[in-house]
């Protein structure tokens, strides 16, 4: 294949801005697609990723494409994870690619989140042309945005593509644009092979199908392979592209994006940035940029149903083998019986395993609250990772405890500065950056904690700015705080699936709040229940939720008994995912009514 | 055993509290209707074999003393025919006092009716107004004293309870003067708030307040109390009957036997497999349409499984002072419910009372009835 002919470029945009529509009209005009096929959102596989209208994985689609000049193109369109949780995948996936396509809603304008991954395909160089989308709206001003993207990225917006992916138009004007202006990929197909893994997932027949960038050398079936990050060494089954469906390739050459089945068993040994080289004639570098991908939030999941644990554990493995950024381990609760303390990414991450638990494997979870890795030195000297409140020794046996903390970059209108300064201070940030980047769009830098983050930051940004502000994130380090452990008791006893780790600051204040919040939660039942929250023996809150004193339906007859009976039933599959605690029925709220606590 | 349940869908004047099926019609229709009546019950025979004769009739509604004598008695007539009444047959008609003509009763009773259900409801002048009922005090109590001049010696009379602004003590004086008539059987309902009535409208706007759960709770425990003290057995959460006189034909509802149906709006099951209910739908003129084209008007509800029929086994006779007999359980299923049910009779301890021989609870498990028995649905 002629590299002069290829074309590697991915699509930047917000979750609700219609990428994926887009895609899917780019497949239409190429005819990769028949009509048969047109579902929308052929790119997103997953139901889940269907309905939140997000990417979870990145996918890669081999488009022909003959352009005005006569000539045909191969159009490698590489759809990329729209959420900061996966802002790693993300940044591999562009740096398979040497243009991008930064798709703006006409109406709404740039968002944060599409700021920080554009600013991620500038820094590694690519091409970047712009295109309104929903010009079709009443309310889109393409004027007005375009001078806002120039303004706030600086890109040149005067040839920039209008189009309604929803009524088809400016699709052909995407194609040419991706021809003139995504240069063509270089490198030496004669060089020693280097290939990028910018995904990999598990497939029941074929094993671990890795999508790769080539970008020197070649590589074709009976090839022996080394993946220089983890050392795995393979023998190449069968390399190909997606056109959508996938295509044998007798090779894939430098420039060319494809995927690639050399028997591997777990998506683990096929991380994610890794470089593939052959294994007798080996590239002398791997290419820049690998990371080792570590969860940085964690929360148990519980079946509700104790004889679902094997269920769950068999779901877990499964998921586990698409997805490397995701663990898990055994863990025992007083409260909960026997599940599984589980790593994540993010929050985004973490709904999205629950999620696919209960519709995909059919499971009752209860969940609890998020928590992030504590750093805990013994009075002994020995350093602990914590992952969880039962997991913190004895307080006369610490040490000190550290915690870890990112650097957040948000960016928001001028008008709601004020208030996001106050959040950032309330949640304990220290300011590194307050720059204005147009004469209203600021963009502000915090050193905030990570377990502030993780509990309801997110939510409490979007609703101070009405939802205009974007928040990205990268992790810093780790720094000494002075945390407790904070209990919670229902009826006297200490749910140990309730404990927290808490700045000691704000401890009096959360377990108030805390408490009061459970209330609300837990459905009134036949005994009275108290919940306390304490820090070490001293209770610093707590609230009655008060016995139920009637609940009786007085007339049953012939023609109520159905219709009565079922009523009952539908109030009990409410109650399904309650877990019986002590004499006490909690709510899934009830676990994560944390999350639910305004500071 | 086979008991048959007639629904007669018509009313005077419709209560605001009231989600029954029930409409107001002329003489004319209501006329139309018992003849309807008589042909559902000549063709019921055809498609709902059982065992006859009939042990109880019940006339349900709706108002059923809306209907005339000589009505009750071709209906009865037809019962005759088609199923053959016991001796002995307790045979109930649901009476409006505000709808008994002079001479009515009497010829109620010559046509066969041998048990009197009066909706009485309040004995408080004060609350009948806001339940819109069309009786006053008078009228009630002289309806009662009718019915026994009459002869008839099987009289239950409904009251109800918990409604806005009615104290403890108020419920008391009218206690008082429910036992002064000196009923055999006493229904009492708590008022409750029926979607798409004009009550939960008025309740929704915040005009009417319903009654503190405590304060129902207090009520309940005082009418247990008075009725008891008085000699009446608290046999299921809403009835209560001087020895002998329990309600034979709703007895069938809670025991889970059979029980046939006519008349639009009635519900009917059949207890045998494990257990099918069907109705026939509340719709007047499809229902004239289904029996004068000969067919059969009933729709079929549910049907059960072993398992369901096991549930709704405990559903009913759980809200009876018997309560669960746990041989006959056995016997009738063929399994144990201490194993079916382990979780859920932990789950109602300790309100649920267990002996050897059965489960039952008492009145201050019956207060909580629908939670507590829901862990067995």
């Amino acid at each position: 294949m002629d590299q002069k002919r290829i074309r590697n470029f991915s699509i930047i945009a917000h979750i609700d801005h219609g990428t994926s529509t887009i895609a899917d009209r780019l497949l239409e005009a190429t005819g990769a697609l028949s009509d048969r096929e047109r579902t929308d959102q052929f790119l997103d596989k997953m139901d889940l990723e269907r309905e939140r209208g997000i990417t979870i994985k990145a996918q890669a689609v081999r488009l022909n494409y003959k352009a005005k000049d006569g000539q045909t193109y191969i159009l490698n369109l590489i759809d990329t994870p729209g959420h900061v949780d996966f802002s790693y995948e993300v940044s591999r996936s562009l740096s398979a690619c040497e243009g991008a396509m930064l798709v703006v809603d006409a109406a709404q304008g740039v968002e944060a989140q599409t700021l920080a991954n554009v600013y991620m395909a500038i820094d590694q160089d690519l091409e970047v042309f712009p295109v309104l989308n929903k010009i079709d709206l009443p309310s889109a001003e393409p004027e007005r945005i375009k001078e806002e993207i120039e303004e706030i990225i600086g890109i040149d917006t005067s040839d920039a593509i209008l189009a309604s992916a929803k009524e088809g138009k400016g699709i052909p004007d995407i194609l040419e644009a991706v021809v003139a202006k995504v240069p063509a990929p270089k490198g030496d197909a004669n060089a020693p092979l280097k290939a990028l893994t910018f995904d990999s997932w598990y497939d029941s027949y074929q094993g671990v199908i890795v999508l790769i960038r080539v970008v020197e050398g070649a590589v074709k079936k009976g090839d022996k392979i080394k993946l220089m990050a983890t050392g795995g060494v393979y023998e190449v089954q069968k390399v190909g592209a997606f056109s959508p469906h996938p295509l044998e390739l007798p090779q894939l050459a430098a420039g060319e994006v494809g995927f690639l089945i050399a028997g591997i068993k777990v998506v683990e040994d096929a991380k994610v940035g890794d470089t593939i080289t052959h294994y007798h004639r080996p590239a002398e570098k791997p290419l820049p940029g690998y990371q080792d991908v570590k969860p940085m939030v964690f929360s148990g999941l519980y079946p509700v149903d104790s004889a679902d644990y094997d269920a769950l554990r068999d779901a877990l493995e499964k998921l586990r083998l698409n997805d490397a950024a995701f663990s898990f381990e055994p863990e025992n609760s007083v409260a909960l019986g026997f599940g599984f303390r589980c790593g994540f990414l993010g929050l985004l991450h973490m709904e999205i395993i629950q999620e696919r638990l209960e519709r995909e494997f059919g499971v009752d979870l209860i969940t609890t609250a998020p928590t992030v890795v504590y750093r805990v030195t013994t009075t002994k000297g020995e350093v602990l990772q914590v992952e969880s409140a039962n997991m913190l020794p004895p307080v006369q046996l610490i040490d000190k405890i550290e915690e870890p903390f990112v650097l957040a970059s948000i960016h928001v209108p001028n008008e709601f500065v004020g208030a996001v300064l106050s959040l950032c201070i309330e949640k304990r940030g220290v300011q590194r950056e307050l720059k204005y980047l147009t004469a209203n769009r600021v963009m502000v830098v915090y050193e905030l904690p990570l377990n502030e983050i993780v509990l309801d930051f997110f939510d409490r940004l979007k609703s101070i700015t009405r939802g205009y502000a974007s928040l990205d994130y990268e992790h810093l380090d780790f720094r000494v705080s002075r945390l407790v452990r904070l209990n919670v008791l229902i009826n006297g006893d200490i749910v140990d699936a309730l404990s927290l780790i808490v700045h000691q600051d704000k401890a009096q204040f959360r377990g108030r709040e805390l408490v009061a919040k459970m209330k609300e939660f837990i459905p009134r039942q036949q005994y009275e229940v108290a919940i306390q929250a304490a820090i070490g023996s001293k209770v610093i809150a707590r609230s009655t939720v008060k016995a139920l004193r009637k609940d009786v339906t007085a007339k049953c007859y012939g023609g109520d008994i159905t219709r009565k009976r079922k009523l009952l039933e539908k109030q009990k599959a409410g109650k399904k995912r309650m877990k019986q605690v002590g004499s006490v029925e909690l709510p899934q709220e009830a676990f994560l009514a944390i999350l639910k606590v305004k500071d | 055993m086979a008991s048959l349940y007639l629904h007669i869908p018509f009313c005077s004047n419709k209560c605001p509290y009231c989600d029954f099926y029930s409409q107001v019609a002329t003489a004319g229709e209501i006329d139309r209707y018992a003849e309807l009546l008589c042909r559902d019950i000549s063709q019921l025979k055809r498609c709902r074999p059982l065992t006859p004769p009939l042990e109880t009739i019940y006339f349900g509604g709706g108002t059923p003393s809306l209907l005339s004598p000589p009505q009750i008695e071709a209906i009865l007539a037809s019962c005759a025919t088609a199923f053959g009444l016991a001796p002995g047959c307790e045979i109930t008609l649901e009476a409006n006092p505000g709808t008994l003509a002079d001479g009515q009763l009497e010829a109620c009773r010559a046509a066969g009716i041998n048990r009197l259900s009066l909706g009485i409801q309040s004995l408080d002048e004060k609350n009948l107004r806001q339940l819109g009922r069309i009786h006053n005090v008078g009228q009630a109590r002289e309806s009662v004293n009718a019915a026994r001049r009459t002869g008839f010696s099987n009289l239950s009379l409904d009251l109800m309870f918990a409604l806005p602004e009615q104290s403890l003590s108020d419920l008391d004086r009218e206690l008082v003067q429910l036992l002064e008539l000196d009923p055999e059987h006493i229904s009492i309902y708590g008022l409750s708030f029926e979607d798409g009535t004009e009550f939960a409208a008025r309740l929704a706007r915040g005009e009417l307040m319903a009654c503190d759960e405590s304060l129902y709770a207090e009520q309940y425990r005082l009418i247990n109390e008075r009725l008891r003290a008085a000699g009446f057995e608290h046999y299921e959460i809403s009835n209560f009957a001087r020895p002998g006189r329990r309600c034979r034909h709703n007895q069938t509802y809670w025991q889970r036997n059979s029980c046939l149906a006519a008349g639009a709006g009635a519900h009917g099951f059949d207890a045998s497999s494990w257990g099918e209910r069907w109705h026939i739908p509340p719709d007047l003129k499809r229902y004239a349409e289904r029996i004068e084209a000969g067919a059969n008007p009933a729709e079929f509800l549910e049907s059960f499984t072993h398992h369901s029929a096991m549930a709704e086994y405990l559903y009913l006779s759980l809200r009876t002072a018997d309560g669960l007999d746990l041989e006959r359980f056995a016997e009738r299923f063929g399994c144990r419910a201490e194993q079916v049910f382990a979780t859920a009779r932990e789950k109602a301890t300790p309100y649920l009372q267990i002996n050897a021989e059965h489960w039952f609870f008492t009145p201050e498990g019956w207060l909580l009835y629908d939670h507590l028995i829901s862990h067995f649905l």
